[in-house]
């Protein structure tokens, strides 16, 4: 395991490199590649943090649990709420900023803030050829230059490797509320939350699911706030939204985090074997969750007002999709990537596309749908570009 | 401003190219007429201008493939065009070059109230993809002070900025969808109406690339619903200092006010005798404006009032009704007219951490002195982003270079002081030579490289970015290639 304890030392270790290597953060993803592991945490600490101008600079293996903490001495947040994949996944380790940053982990709030990527204000990365690379900054303007920070961000590090992330932070809010919603399907679900969007009451949650998939399905709505901006709004937002019928309004801030913690975990699938996570237009989710159904098994959740799919598939789901597949085989890994194939076929019909999360048993399968041929081209090109012996995360993305 | 010598060879074979750019187009929309192309002959930055060997003026994404397989082919460059209202030269052209202008494409293709989406070929305005939705409560959130005329076109290929993206962000963070012309002619679709991309973050790149990668035709963008209310607060001070001071406390106390707008005497007193907007005279003037019902505007401002109060203001005025918010905002949205009545004037838009702004104000002023000329400040001051004028007489010889110089100095201080040299405007021509202050040259090999696999053989607006000697190897290999 190399861990490089300086960006100059990682320049090194990627220069001198004889072989593939695989990037780890925290290493809670696994997403394991072939190749010698190469561990960002030996790279830590906060450089740069001023409350005044919003801005948080840190070395790539820092933790995100002492960001947060850092920020919330402050009442300052990542408003884009990074989801911690260890519940889901049942990894070990702690998520480093890096991790954060390379895969573009954004929860439940980026439907109103925005995603990792929105907040992202400059990096400083390590290329494939051991060349150092500063872009954009720590200010929250910057257009000076091409945005390679954008393009690094979701590369999953086969761009770079990462040794420096800014980030701009916000505000925490005072408090907030929950307005919960029961006993819906998907067709009313999603408009729902999509009518709640729209209003300009600043709804900075809109998840749909059952936290547990033997429970009837709920539709969350979430307000944040001072005291009583929440309140006012809790009251407009009911009056806007009668036609859905009757809601709970959870105004117990704890309360109300444990759900949006949990949405934004994803826990409730932590049992499944397969879980794969789609990004589609939000009003044609419940059209795709209709045709997938129809012919496939699996257990579905919405977040972002629908425009987020979460999909598991239990041990009998997926043998249940195995029939229908007609697959022979008993091995596990098969079944998932049956599963996922037919399920990103789906995905395609939508103009969406679907990113595999977990599939027991199977590592080395892709995990990203396939793009246009010219974007793949451009994707090959890029690598070739950054990383011409192919050795950062090779496969990772194609 | 250096730039490259245009090909003879090129211009030798301009009545070829018009005519095969004739096949594909019809005749009202190519421009070959040296009377005519002179329109095209700069954009914004009108100290510098060229006319290009033609114009074109496509309708479609197919025409605007058609015309770049054609310039590909025959080796020509090709320089975007929104509305031509670049502060940095981004759209000015070169002798050897057609202007490609999508000014003809500005349709509004699809609008979804609800995924909150609007579709648009890019040749439409700003202010008017806002005009087609705001009947139904709805908004386009980056408003740069040019809206009016400036195209999404030009917005995303500059990334561009306006006062209220202190809360909603700039292009790129509204930015979901492109339909994007490749310079060979290859038509690529990135995105769409969903939030995440697929794979690698495209949009991120493109934006901001100053039509260097290729010609962006159709945009899916963010829409949001209009605020219930907003209202603006006038807060003055006796110095830079404490106004930096008061802007870095409202930003830390919690509140996100949507703007934060600062001026300097020299632009209040400019604003005074064209606007009379009946500003104190003072030595930093705030705006900070919020949304919400009223009682939560009521709320945010309790807050930044109080906090405003502890720095000792000379003045803090309120607006009670919509006809004092909108004579607060009066003086700053004709702040760049007046200071144009004055004068010429060159406008930078360095980009600096909100702590360093008192410090940057306060030597920008004494560098001012030093080069004999006036700077008056003007800017987004809760992101940092400042916008120094520099006025100046551009029929006085040796003013411009001057005043070049001058704004180079300031731009290598907001470098110094932790920022960048633009935050909204582009790099273009303008600042192309500075690029060295911010990047090393490794910095700056990375970022070409994005160009070499969208625009291998570099045929897209040259000479604009990068500095002219790091890219002249490859402009070298393309043109022996060529
Ligand atoms: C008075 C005034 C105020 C301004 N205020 C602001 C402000 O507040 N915030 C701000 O950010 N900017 C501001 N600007 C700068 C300018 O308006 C913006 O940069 C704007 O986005 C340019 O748009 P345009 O359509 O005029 O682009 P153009 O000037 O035509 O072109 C700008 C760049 O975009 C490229 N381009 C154009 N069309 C395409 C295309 N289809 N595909 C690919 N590339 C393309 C061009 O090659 C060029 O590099 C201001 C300018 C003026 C004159």
């Amino acid at each position: 395991m190399l861990t490089p304890s300086s960006e100059d030392d990682l320049a090194e270790v990627i220069a001198t490199a004889d072989g593939p290597l695989c990037i780890k953060g925290g290493g809670t993803r696994g997403l394991a590649v072939e190749g010698t592991p190469l561990c960002t945490s030996g790279m830590t600490g906060i450089t740069l943090y001023e409350p005044g101008a919003l801005t948080i600079v840190a070395k790539a293996g820092t933790p995100v649990s002492e960001i947060e903490a850092t920020l919330d001495a402050e009442d300052q947040m990542l408003a884009f709420e990074p989801m911690d994949h260890r519940p889901m996944l049942g990894t070990s380790g702690e998520p480093t900023i890096g991790g954060v940053v390379a895969t573009n982990t954004s929860g439940p709030r980026r439907v109103q803030a925005g995603a990792c990527r929105d907040f992202l204000l400059g990096t400083r990365l390590v290329d494939g050829t051991g060349a150092i690379v500063k872009n954009g900054g720590r200010v929250m303007k910057n257009v000076t230059g091409y945005d390679l920070s954008r393009l690094m961000c979701g590369a999953h590090g086969t761009l770079g490797v990462l040794s420096e992330v800014s980030l701009k932070v916000l505000p925490k809010p005072e408090t907030e509320a929950t307005l919960i919603y029961t006993d819906l399907n998907p067709d009313q679900a999603v408009p729902l939350m999509l009518t709640a969007l729209g209003t300009p009451f600043d709804v900075s949650g809109a998840h749909f699911g059952p936290f547990h998939y033997r429970e009837p399905r709920k539709a969350y709505l979430r307000l944040e706030g001072t005291e009583a901006s929440v309140q006012y709004r809790i009251q407009q937002l009911k009056a806007a939204l009668s036609e859905f019928g009757e809601c709970h309004a959870e105004s117990d801030p704890a309360k109300s985090g444990e759900i949006w913690r949990n949405a934004r975990d994803m826990t409730a699938l932590s049992e499944m074997p397969f879980v794969a996570r789609g990004s589609i237009k939000p009003s044609a989710s419940p059209e795709f969750l209709s045709c997938v159904s129809q012919t496939l098994a699996t257990t579905d959740y919405l977040d972002w007002g629908g425009g987020l799919i979460w999909m598991g598939a239990t041990d009998s789901q997926l043998r249940e999709n195995a029939e229908h597949f007609a697959l022979e085989s008993k091995e596990q890994s098969l079944f998932s990537e049956e599963l996922f194939g037919a399920l990103s076929e789906y995905m395609r019909y939508e103009d969406g596309h679907l990113r595999l999360v977990k599939a027991a048993g199977s590592t080395n399968q892709s995990r990203f749908q396939e793009e246009s041929a010219a974007l793949t081209g451009l994707a090959k090109a890029l690598r070739q570009k950054y990383d011409p012996r192919g050795i950062l995360n090779s496969g990772l993305m194609g | 401003m250096e730039m490259p010598r245009p090909s003879p060879e090129i211009l030798a074979r301009k009545a070829r190219l018009v005519s095969r750019l004739l096949d594909v187009l019809p005749e009202d929309a190519v421009i070959s007429d040296e009377a005519e192309t002179r329109a095209y002959e700069c954009d914004g930055l009108t100290a510098y201008t060229c006319p290009p060997l033609s114009v074109v003026l496509p309708s479609t994404t197919k025409e605007v493939s058609d015309i770049l397989s054609i310039c590909h082919a025959e080796g020509v460059p090709v320089v975007p065009r929104g509305s031509g209202t670049s502060l940095a030269g981004g759209a000015l052209p070169t002798a050897d070059s057609v202007v490609l202008g999508v000014s003809r494409m500005n349709d509004v293709l699809e609008t979804n109230y609800d995924d909150r989406i609007i579709r648009v070929q890019t040749g439409r305005t700003n202010l008017s993809v806002t005009g087609a939705i705001e009947d139904d409560g709805f908004f386009y959130a980056p408003d740069p002070s040019s809206q009016l005329a400036c195209a999404i076109a030009g917005n995303i290929a500059m990334n561009s900025g306006g006062a209220h993206c202190l809360k909603y962000g700039v292009t790129t963070n509204n930015l979901l969808g492109v339909t994007i012309v490749l310079m060979d002619g290859t038509v690529v679709e990135i995105g769409g109406a969903h939030m995440d991309s697929c794979s690698y973050d495209w949009l991120g790149v493109i934006c901001g690339s100053e039509g260097q990668l290729g010609v962006v035709t159709e945009a899916t963008l963010r829409i949001l619903p209009k605020p219930e209310g907003a209202r603006p607060v006038l807060i003055g001070y006796d110095s830079a200092e404490v106004a930096g001071a008061c802007v870095s406390d409202i930003i830390k106390a919690g509140v996100l006010p949507v703007a934060i707008e600062y001026m300097d005497r020299k632009v209040i007193e400019v604003v005074e005798a064209h606007a009379k907007a009946g500003y104190p005279q003072c030595e930093a003037l705030l705006i900070v404006e919020v949304e919400g019902s009223p009682e939560e505007i009521d709320e945010q401002l309790g807050v930044i009032k109080q906090i405003a109060r502890t720095h000792n203001p000379v003045e803090i005025r309120d607006a009670s009704d919509a006809d004092e918010a909108a004579r607060i905002w009066l003086g700053r949205k004709s702040a760049f007219g007046a200071m144009g009545q004055i004068n010429d004037y060159m406008c930078l838009d360095g980009t600096v951490p909100v702590s360093a702004l008192p410090y940057v104000l306060k030597r920008t002023g004494e560098l001012a002195e030093e080069f004999g000329l006036e700077v008056g400040n003007v800017f987004h001051a809760g992101d940092g982003n400042m916008h120094p004028l520099i006025l100046f007489d551009a029929n006085k010889p040796g003013d411009l270079e001057t005043c070049e110089a001058l704004g180079a100095e300031i731009l290598k201080l907001c470098v110094e002081a932790g920022g960048c040299l633009t935050g909204e405007h582009g790099v273009g021509i303008e600042k192309r030579d500075l690029m060295g202050v911010q990047f090393t040259p490794q910095d700056l090999e990375a970022q070409m490289k994005v160009k070499d696999v969208f625009d291998p053989a570099w045929l897209l607006n040259p000479a604009k970015v990068f500095p002219l000697e790091s890219s002249a190897s490859r402009r070298e290999r393309m043109k022996s290639a060529a």
